[in-house]
């Protein structure tokens, strides 16, 4: 889905929404309630400087609108790789990024993360993931990385990997996988308002990610191992 | 008479549970689910790799001078410290544990490449997950303490939980950064970064260039002794969630990007900086180097 | 991935029962060893390995680690990436002294 379908969908009374060098920024409008509408879109690799003005639109947004929530549409291809970006320091900036949502959350803004095209890695995680609840609409396409390029980094052939991640939710990159995983709480079927305001109406709560991927059977070890380690320390 | 000075041991050649032990005080660790417990990654066998009785990480509590933290070690030996679902959980837990009880600190001995690939959704979530968990941990007031000087560094999703700590200390040797030199050069190009030219690597990650642009806030030594007490001293630093100070790392990143965005290599964003002898500064130990960037260093707030 | 499992009739004094030891690490040529109390008069040795059809050769290693040290009653597991005889050898050595030297 393209972002101007979403937004539509998303928006029926209208938005401001405008994307600039591939960062989406405005507000939409729901029946009694604005929503600020941030992210990276079009498949855009983030680098420091869009990592900083996505901070700073988180700012703006936490600043000028307190309690506002905020709509994070992610269609990225993940972080930007390059020299530059490293000697700039981009592992600091998304932490600062991450930081700013986190701040918003403390100060009782809901946040959403909403993945209609790619959601690779560095990309996602500063922003998209970082939301109360994360979800997608159909045709989504997470990833870690795509099989071939993972075949070469792990030393695996492909044809094995493959196999391999057929049956596994914890290895195949797509929305079945992330849905199963927990990581995607939900795949939003139109009326796209209908469910944006369902969700903006829950209260934002704890990372509950392990306890789907849980329940859905897709990630079964990392909701009783983290408990263990805090009974253990009671 | 005075005693003769304790002789260096590297921290970088140590394993995890030697630093950790090194780094708290002596007899003090707790591990929380060890491996005699034998929680292992289930993903690894079906790609013919063999588990870790702890998945790479051991976590618990101890003192550190006489404080109560938390802390965990991640083993950079172990598939380069990746963080694949058990190992993620572990450290995602021990940072709610530390939510709720509000000890003196946390403190984690990062040596980990980012995401295990052989597990790459449940790992990319897994940092998804220790990253929540880690602010919310600073959210309810407790700091957390990053210590890099492992063989691996701090790459991937790592790279942003660490730099998502109170405070961090470094060796000259020890790495941070999101994509690595060998993830680059594979997807870019040897022409974008060519890992044999060895200097330009630890330009690029190492401590000395972390200083300089305020991501690490102290170097140390690669000695066990000098990262314990480096870990001391930046248990008293916070760094609090609050909007005036995330407007003033807003604005002092935006510096760094206007004022060094066009340079082509840390050295020329070392004269930039203002660095008398930019070429000079991977050849001095920690001590003249630090006397030598004192006014050219940009701490983040 | 290979699982070996090898259990010999140890005699002398069983081993002073101690907190479990972990020695080495699952990196290439090497192997990680768990040490904990076992079964009376016997040593156990658990392995996982990547390097399959080397079963006779750890079975020997196994007999002869038992019969130079006091193993009565230790159990021993084992994840291996491909260690030679030595390496096993050596961490083998290694995780009875580690053990033994926290009861002391």
């Amino acid at each position: 889905m393209n972002l101007d379908e979403l937004l539509q969908g998303l928006f029926p009374s209208g938005h401001d929404v405008r994307v600039e060098g591939a960062i989406a920024s405005g507000t939409g409008r729901l029946p009694g309630l604005e929503v600020a509408v941030l992210g990276a879109v079009g498949g855009a690799e983030v680098g420091v400087a869009e990592a900083l003005r996505l901070a700073a639109g988180v700012l703006r947004v936490v600043r000028d609108h307190p309690g506002r929530p905020l709509l994070f549409p992610v269609d990225t291809r993940g972080q930007r790789m390059a020299r530059r970006e490293e000697m700039l320091g981009l592992n600091g900036a998304l932490a600062h990024l991450a930081e700013c949502v986190e701040l918003a959350r403390q100060r009782g803004h809901r946040t959403l993360g909403l993945v209609h095209g790619e959601a690779v890695s560095g990309g996602v995680l500063p922003l998209g993931f970082m939301a109360d609840e994360v979800h997608a609409v159909p045709g989504a396409r997470p990833a870690v990385m795509n099989l071939r390029a993972m075949a070469r980094v792990t030393k695996i052939p492909l044809p094995r990997l493959e196999e391999l991640s057929r049956a596994s939710a914890v290895l195949t990159p797509g929305l079945e996988s992330f849905v199963a995983t927990g990581a995607i709480a939900s795949v939003w079927q139109a009326p796209l308002d209908a469910a944006l305001a369902a969700a903006l109406a829950r209260p934002g709560g704890p990372d509950r990610r392990m306890a789907l991927g849980a329940a859905r059977g897709g990630r079964t070890l990392a909701q009783r191992v983290a408990a263990r380690v805090e009974e253990e320390g009671t | 008479m005075s005693a003769p000075p304790a002789p260096r041991r590297s921290y970088r050649e140590a394993g995890a549970r030697r630093r950790l032990l090194a780094v708290l005080d002596p007899g003090s660790f707790r591990e929380l689910v060890g491996p005699a417990e034998r929680v292992q990654s289930p993903h690894l066998a079906a790609l013919d790799l063999p588990a870790a009785f702890d998945d790479g990480v051991a976590v618990g509590r101890g003192t550190l001078q006489g404080r109560p933290v938390l802390a965990a070690s991640q083993e950079g030996a172990f598939l380069g410290g990746a963080v694949g679902e058990v190992h993620g959980a572990k450290l995602t837990g021990l940072l709610r544990l530390a939510a709720r009880e509000q000890p003196a600190g946390v403190v984690l001995l990062l040596d980990s490449g980012g995401v295990r690939l052989q597990e790459a959704n449940a790992g990319l979530l897994a940092v998804s997950e220790i990253l929540r968990a880690l602010l919310a941990a600073r959210a309810a007031g407790v700091p957390v303490v990053g210590l890099i000087g492992g063989g691996w560094g701090c790459f991937g999703g790592m790279g942003i939980v660490g730099r998502c700590c109170d405070g961090l200390a470094m060796s000259e040797e020890g790495r941070l950064g999101l994509s690595g030199p060998e993830v680059i050069e594979t997807t870019c190009g040897v022409e974008e970064l060519d890992t044999r030219d060895r200097a330009l690597v630890w330009r690029l990650y190492g401590g000395k260039h972390r200083i300089v642009l305020g991501e690490a806030d102290l170097l140390v030594e690669d000695d066990l002794a000098a990262f314990r007490a480096a870990a001391a001293s930046l248990l008293t630093r916070r760094r609090v969630l609050t909007l005036e100070r995330l407007c003033q790392a807003q604005e002092a990143l935006e510096g760094r990007l206007a004022d060094f965005g066009s340079c082509a290599d840390p050295v020329d964003l070392w004269a930039a900086a203002g660095v008398v002898a930019p070429a000079e500064l991977p050849l001095l130990e920690p001590e003249p180097f630090l006397a030598a960037v004192a006014r050219a260093r940009r701490p983040v707030p | 991935m290979e699982r070996l499992s090898y259990e010999v009739e140890v005699e002398g004094p069983a081993a002073p029962r101690a907190p479990p030891a972990l020695v080495g690490v699952v990196a290439s040529g090497n192997l990680e060893v768990l040490v904990e109390p076992g079964d009376a008069g016997r040593c156990r040795v658990e392995i996982a390995t990547s390097a399959r059809g080397f079963g006779e050769i750890w079975e020997a290693v196994v007999r002869d680690f038992a019969a130079r040290h006091p193993v009565a009653g230790l159990r021993f597991s084992v994840n291996d990436a491909g260690a030679t005889p030595a390496v096993v050898t050596l961490r083998l050595g290694q995780a009875v002294e580690e053990y033994l030297g926290a009861t002391r």
